[in-house]
């Protein structure tokens, strides 16, 4: 019959085979893999926003779209300013937003340009729900001072966006990239000009 | 797999056929030939309930494509229009709806069967991985379908869990990103949650089933009494080979699931006709609002059968600044099943054998389960809160409390298992099956 079957050399040739053969198909898998990354034509809608503030009066908050995100824009009262100082820091978890996004020119604390406005996407940092305003103080129990609550998973907020200890959200609200202008707002610019 | 073995069919056309594909051995191999243990219950009906539900979703799924619009533009609106002006469309969307929450309702009582009777005991851990496999199969479908009305509760719950990849560290914005195919839940999301609803994961879902059966026949069915009739006497009225304890699965067990089925459409039917929103736990009543990307709704809830697993996301308090333990909490709960064969050290199958603390803790669990799902419909405030004496808790809800302590027993049923499923006190195993209410009339080996 025919020779003996050489065994180490079968094994030779089927590893020459199939170790290049692996590789081309797990190339093969990345263009399908890229395809889910976002279209070119999702990457361009990234423009900056901008808002007309000239009739936002204290108290009031409008929302803004800006990249698929809710942005609030809102204008505190004195009070609302003052009930960030009379949170003792303990019940924050972050109360001077070390660990949480912001830009470098906003104050830690107001988290805001000027302590009025207070410009902070409405997007929970726990599971990126929006949370809803309970501005009136004793809203959620006696001690509350007035903030935003996550319907979600119960995370509170004060009116700079401090996440309250306890909460599931890690951070405080993100605060973007904003410039203001007179009576106008733009979102996703810094205020010297550059773009987010 | 099936062997060459004479035709069992007179007709030449089936004859013809059964020459150049097994029917007669297929048959033979599944149906009348494969010997299932003679002391079936009650929780053996839902195996095949949902067979018969995965069949209703694929046959109602596939006439809801042909008027549904995967377009953030138009997907609400299909959705409307399917429900008022095709004909019928209301009924066939209706049972794919009631169908999802049936899946998970006859799902859940399957996999309680499992528990109870140790169906996933030695030799029988394959089939158990593959249901496992099947269940996360069918959570994922769920979640997927759920985004596809595009209502509120469909953005708001898909943001939720995407959101959770992006809570894993490193890779996880990108994860998130890559996931949504945006920098936020929107078109792309829909368009690519429609492709793996109705396409990927109904394939995957399809040979999970086909796996799970195969594995499940070549070992032989578990019964009531945990008893393997393999190892038990041979020779029953159809053969003298098979086990003494089996029937043949056609007739006698077809005929035994037509009953269920007829009893369980009933109960759906009632559903669809009846109450096809069940009170806003099988269509959540914020859903019947169009997507909007700027506001989350008042109350945000999972459906019903996501609620326990949302309720451990939720208990779990964020650690190192990161969100991230409670994600791996939810996970694990759901992934700790696959487990089981390999915690549970008990030298009994069935729960009719085990002792105080194995059913003490299978009580515990369930009721755990039950309470986690109930919070998790609810706000965390649904309890009250704690007084000003409790200001050293990093949370006033009671609710979270119970949520926390519900959880910690959750796991320790698992993880605790090796130890007290091996001290417990067993009873003794009859020799062969019985009907339950007459363990001591087993008749003798060898009657």
């Amino acid at each position: 019959m025919s020779e003996p079957v050489n065994q180490s050399r079968r094994r030779a040739a089927i590893a020459t085979a199939a170790v290049p053969g692996a590789m081309l198909g797990a190339a093969a898998v990345a263009p399908f893999v890229t395809s889910m990354t976002p279209s070119e034509r999702a990457k361009a809608a990234g423009a900056p926003v901008e808002v007309d503030i000239s009739n936002l009066k204290p108290g009031e908050k409008v929302n803004v779209e800006w990249r698929g995100k809710v942005v609030w824009v809102m204008k505190r009262t004195p009070e609302q300013i003052a009930s960030l100082s009379q949170i003792p820091a303990s019940q924050l978890a972050d109360p001077m937003s070390a660990g949480s996004k912001q830009p470098a020119y906003v104050d830690p604390k107001t988290r805001s340009i000027s302590p009025e406005l207070v410009v902070m996407e409405g997007v929970c940092t726990h599971l990126g729900c929006s949370p809803v305003s309970r501005l009136t103080p004793g809203e959620l129990g006696n001690d509350w001072l007035g903030g935003f609550y996550c319907p979600c998973h119960g995370s509170k907020f004060d009116v700079a966006g401090r996440v309250y200890t306890g909460s599931p959200a890690p951070t405080n609200l993100p605060v973007p990239d904003h410039k203001i202008d007179g009576t106008k707002l733009v979102i996703g610019i810094t205020p010297d000009g550059k773009e987010a | 797999m099936a062997s060459k073995q004479p035709s069992m069919f007179t007709n030449p056309v089936m004859r013809w056929v059964d020459e150049r594909f097994p029917v007669t051995g297929l048959m033979k191999e599944h149906l009348t030939e494969y010997y299932a243990p003679k002391n079936f219950n009650f929780w053996y009906y839902f195996g095949s309930l949902a067979m018969l539900v995965l069949v209703l979703q694929i046959v109602t799924g596939i006439f809801l494509t042909m008027n549904y619009k995967p377009d953030a533009n138009y997907a609400f609106g299909s959705v409307e229009y399917i429900m008022r002006d095709v004909d019928y469309g209301w009924l066939i969307r209706y049972m794919h709806s009631t169908g999802a929450s049936m899946f998970f309702v006859v799902v859940y009582l399957h996999m309680c069967r499992g528990l109870m009777y140790g169906s996933y005991r030695k030799p029988r851990e394959l089939i158990w991985i593959f249901g496992c496999l099947i269940y996360l199969c069918l959570m994922a479908e769920a979640f997927f379908g759920y985004l596809l009305p595009w209502g509120q509760m469909s953005f708001w719950g898909a943001q939720v869990i995407v959101n959770l990849f992006a809570a894993v560290p490193f890779i996880g914005p990108d994860l998130a990103v890559w996931i949504r195919g945006d920098y936020a839940v929107g078109d792309a999301t829909l368009n690519r949650f429609f492709a793996f609803h109705v396409i990927a994961l109904p394939l995957v879902l399809l040979g999970l089933v086909a796996a799970h059966i195969i594995a499940l026949h070549e070992v032989g069915s578990n019964n009531p009494d945990g008893v393997e009739i393999k190892q038990g006497p041979k020779g029953n009225r159809w053969s003298k080979d098979a086990p003494a304890d089996g029937i043949p699965f056609h007739p006698y067990y077809t005929v035994k699931d037509i009953v269920g089925v007829v009893v369980f459409l009933m109960i759906f039917s009632a559903i669809v006709f009846f109450a096809p929103e069940m009170g806003g736990y099988f269509l959540e009543y914020n859903n019947f609002v169009p997507a909007d990307p700027l506001k989350t709704p008042d109350h945000i809830a999972p459906v019903w059968y996501f609620t326990p697993f949302y309720s451990i996301l939720r208990a779990v308090p964020p650690m190192f600044g990161s969100q991230f333990p409670g994600v791996i909490a939810m996970g694990l709960s759901t992934l700790i099943f696959f487990a089981l064969p390999w915690l549970d050290r008990s030298t009994v199958r069935s729960i009719r054998y085990r002792g105080t603390q194995w059913k003490t803790w299978f009580t515990i669990f369930i009721a755990c389960f039950l309470i986690l799902g109930y919070l998790g419909v609810k706000p965390t405030t649904v309890w009250g809160q704690f007084g000003e004496w409790a200001s050293f808790l990093d949370t006033k809800d009671r609710a979270t409390w119970v949520a926390r302590l519900c959880t910690v027993l959750y796991f320790a049923f698992f993880f605790l298992m090796p130890w007290y499923s091996a001290a417990d006190k067993t009873k003794p195993v009859p020799s062969r099956v019985t009907y339950g209410d007459d363990v001591k009339a087993v008749p003798a080996a060898g009657e």
